[in-house]
């Protein structure tokens, strides 16, 4: 009998192998291109569009700033830079193609803003947005800093642009914000004919986009929206809080505004849900509900729970974090916390189901 | 006694070893060009700032540029059992140098590492230069046979490792779960014609788990049997090579299926050596090779004492293994006796583990990155495996303690997943690691699986 064990074993391979033409089973596997055609074409591509368009505004908000220095100007422009700040929280994950080939997200909102680079740059009028040392004195910072940053010595902000120096102040205003335009135009414009290849890349490999991408959204939200919205500012990479690494820091009014966007941006993706409607399509949850039969641990909804518990713990806080981690930093970290939960289940239950390599070590397994 | 002493006199055609001896040679050659041209030195030994010790082995540490030193060693000396060049130094040399490159970090650890470093201990202490080799040549004596013993002892080392493998299975998880398998197979979506359908198929993945366990407990004993040798030579190759496309597992499967060779008889080798034999008579020189003086036998020096070597080394193999029955807890959780043992693609773990560091002084306390430290691989293996965390907790203790001038407390913030579970806390948060030693002690840090696996 054991030595027919085998040779059965061989024969219902062949059988089987055989077999899978009449594949009525399309259920059992998950559809990945399904999956990123929902994620370009409801996500992520209205997301860059309505984000350029929002920049687009700021920009000419900019030139009539730059015409008309007053008041009412700047406050128009302010305004236009919290929508784009706002928005730009629905894109940032999204380190892949174009983007990814130009450090995009580097370029846009790396913080806290280098003041004395800004200062130099301001002072000197050279400077190369496309050298590293630069990325943070350009983006949505170094526009706080521009449009919020009010001296110790009594001086308002539209003082520095109507000052003997102003003209040096608008055209680094200029210069930033046209950069960010020209940046994001490369991105955005490239998406039309990149989508393609971006939806036919299902295999599990290093390359792919199905696994770039979630380890794109993963660590989005263990760096991006976890640790530099409240880890580093909390201080728990560090013995004390950093009040001045909040996002937003001279602004200090939207840090929480900008966050609950970003919770929002990274639920929805979990969740599948189109950019402009309430409309759903295939995502990590319903990936997750196929290849786990949808049965006991039910991780899909565990997620999506614990994404609304932070939202909720978020929602709690005070407008203004400096505020808020200057009074009661308990609060603040007990908000880490609930976004930390998720990470795990991110990181270690949602990738053991998909089971896609947060690292690619290049090296033999057993 | 005396069946036992016959036994031990008992003679065998020396070509399945002659041709064991050649397969092996190439196939660790080949390895070592493998891993040097992959560039796996570097990223392995070289780059990291800290590697990962066995208990008892933390002197064993990479050699710096002296690194690439010890992969020539273990080169020459692969390539000289090939040729069969000083077999006996060659083999000497080829498993220090290899025992030495695994010792270096654990993070690499793979069963067929281990295999292969004792194997190679094993082959010392068998005469595979017997015949065929550079060595009979020099001395012109070639020997038609070998001591029996020396042929069966790879066979039963062969045997160990497929039979351990496959009592490993037998438990509540692979045979009733599918798991891990279950996982693996399913994320081979993208394979062609196989991809899309009998990969996510559950019956597939019991097929493969069950499939899996009659294999290795049945194919030592069908290669033995005569009249099941072929067929269960075919097996070996189907079932490798299917591995092959499955998993990333290197030269594994090829050692395998070389070593399953030695259990066919010699009739083959024989013909196999001929047609290498024909080959070589073009080259001149490989004349002398040849044309030696065939002696019958060959009697193997002190054969009393390596017997009694050779038994203590199959007894510890033998028993080994089993050295986690000692340990509290669920194995595949805790590892605690998990290595060594033939253990292989038994368990699909992913853990998250993080380590704050407490001044005792102040009471402050910072999370640390553990990219400042180890390489993704490093983290990867450290996140779910209690002896790299306490290892890399206490390197952290040191580092901080030296730097920061302080006094300092080390906690794990430890969370896993094992074979599809959900995640939970793997480490108790509230234990200074730092003030835990590293022992063959069960570590009563680990909080236990919420769940029971069922088995060996």
């Amino acid at each position: 009998m054991l030595k027919k064990l085998p040779l059965l074993l061989i024969f219902t391979f062949w059988v089987s192998a055989c077999n899978n033409s009449d594949s009525d089973n399309l259920d059992l596997n998950f559809d990945r291109s399904a999956l990123l055609i929902n994620w370009a074409d409801n996500i992520i591509i209205p997301a860059y569009n309505s984000f350029k368009d929002n920049l687009i505004e700021l920009q000419s908000s900019s030139n009539e700033f730059k015409n008309n220095i007053n008041e009412n100007n700047l406050e128009l422009l302010r305004e236009k830079w919290i929508k784009a700040y706002k928005s730009w929280q629905h894109i940032e994950m999204f380190n892949i193609g174009k983007a990814e080939e130009i450090y995009y997200a580097s370029k846009m909102n790396v913080y806290p803003a280098d003041i004395i680079r800004i200062n130099s740059n301001i002072e000197s009028g050279n400077y190369d947005f496309n050298n590293a040392n630069n990325n943070s004195a350009q983006g949505f910072p170094t526009l706080d800093y521009l449009l919020y940053f009010k001296e110790s010595d009594g001086t308002q902000v539209i003082d520095k642009f109507l000052s003997t120096e102003g003209d040096k102040h608008m055209s680094y205003l200029i210069n930033v914000v046209n950069q960010m335009v020209i940046n994001t135009e490369i991105v955005v414009n490239d998406w039309p004919t990149y989508r393609d290849t971006f939806v036919k890349s299902t295999e599990n490999t290093a390359t792919s986009s199905v696994n770039k991408l979630t380890n794109d959204f993963i660590f989005y939200y263990e760096k991006g929206l976890r640790a530099n919205k409240i880890g580093i500012p909390a201080g728990i990479f560090s013995a004390a809080p950093i009040t001045e690494n909040v996002e937003a820091y001279y602004n200090q009014n939207i840090s929480k505004i900008l966050i609950l966007e970003a919770i929002d941006a990274v639920h929805n993706f979990f969740l599948g849900k189109a950019f402009n409607s309430n409309s759903k399509g295939d995502s990590f949850k319903t990936i997750i509900e196929t290849l786990t039969n949808n049965t006991e641990s039910n991780l899909g909804n565990i997620i999506d729970n614990k994404l609304s518990d932070a939202k909720t713990k978020i929602n709690d806080l005070n407008e203004n974090f400096v505020t808020q981690i200057e009074s009661d930093n308990t609060t603040f970290l007990r908000t880490y916390d609930a976004i930390q939960e998720v990470v795990v289940l991110l990181k270690v239950d949602m990738l053991q189901v998909l089971n896609i390599n947060v690292d690619y070590a290049d090296a033999d397994g057993d | 006694m005396g069946q036992i002493n016959s036994y031990f006199n008992k003679y065998t055609d020396s070509s399945p070893l002659v041709i064991f001896r050649i397969g092996f040679g190439l196939l660790m050659s080949l390895s070592i060009i493998r891993f040097w041209s992959k560039g796996w030195i570097e990223s392995l030994y070289l780059e990291p700032d800290f590697h990962f010790s066995y208990y008892g082995f933390e002197w064993v540490q990479p050699l710096g540029n002296y690194t690439y030193l010890l992969f020539i060693i273990c080169f020459i000396s692969s390539f000289f059992i090939t040729i069969g060049y000083r077999y006996k130094w060659s083999v000497l040399f080829f498993f220090l140098s290899f025992t030495y490159i695994e010792l270096m970090d654990k993070t690499t650890y793979l069963n067929h590492y281990y295999f292969i470093s004792i194997l190679s201990f094993l082959l010392f202490f068998i005469p595979a230069n017997a015949a065929f080799s550079f060595d009979s040549s020099k001395n012109l004596k070639s020997y038609k046979k070998i001591p029996l013993w020396s042929i069966d002892s790879i066979k039963i080392l062969i045997t160990i490792v497929y039979l351990y493998a496959g009592i490993s299975k037998i438990n509540s998880d692979w045979l009733f779960q599918a798991m891990p398998l279950k996982i693996w197979l399913q994320s081979k979506y993208d394979l062609p014609i196989i991809g899309n359908n009998i990969m996510q198929e559950n019956w597939f993945h019991y097929l493969m788990s069950w499939g899996g366990l009659i294999y290795d407990l049945s194919i030592p004993f069908l290669l033995m049997i005569k009249k099941t040798r072929f067929f269960a030579f075919i097996m070996v190759v189907f079932f490798h090579l299917f591995t092959v496309i499955l998993f990333p597992i290197g030269m594994f499967p090829y050692i395998m299926i070389l070593s399953s060779l030695i259990f066919f008889d010699s009739n083959i080798h024989n013909k196999i050596l001929n047609q290498i034999k024909k080959l070589l008579a073009w080259i001149k020189s490989s004349k002398k090779l040849i044309n030696v003086e065939i002696k019958e036998k060959l009697i193997v020096k002190k054969q009393k004492l390596t017997l009694y070597i050779l038994s203590i080394f199959f007894a510890i193999q033998i028993v080994f293994p089993f050295r986690y029955l000692i340990y509290p807890g669920e194995l595949f959780w805790n590892e605690e006796g998990y290595r060594f043992s033939w253990r292989v693609m038994l368990i699909e773990k992913k853990g998250y583990t993080n380590f704050k560091i407490k001044n005792t002084v102040d009471g402050s306390s910072f999370y640390i990155k553990n990219e400042k430290f180890l390489t993704p691989f490093q983290e990867k293996q450290m996140s779910f495996q209690p002896d790299f965390i306490l290892e890399y907790a206490h390197y952290l203790g040191d580092y901080y303690s030296k730097k920061n001038k302080t006094n300092i407390e080390v906690y794990a913030d430890s969370f896993v997943a094992l074979n599809g579970r959900q995640s939970q806390r793997f480490i108790d948060p509230n234990i200074d690691l730092y003030l835990q030693k590293e022992s063959i002690n069960h570590k009563k840090w680990i909080l236990p699986l919420n769940d029971e696996i069922k088995g060996f």
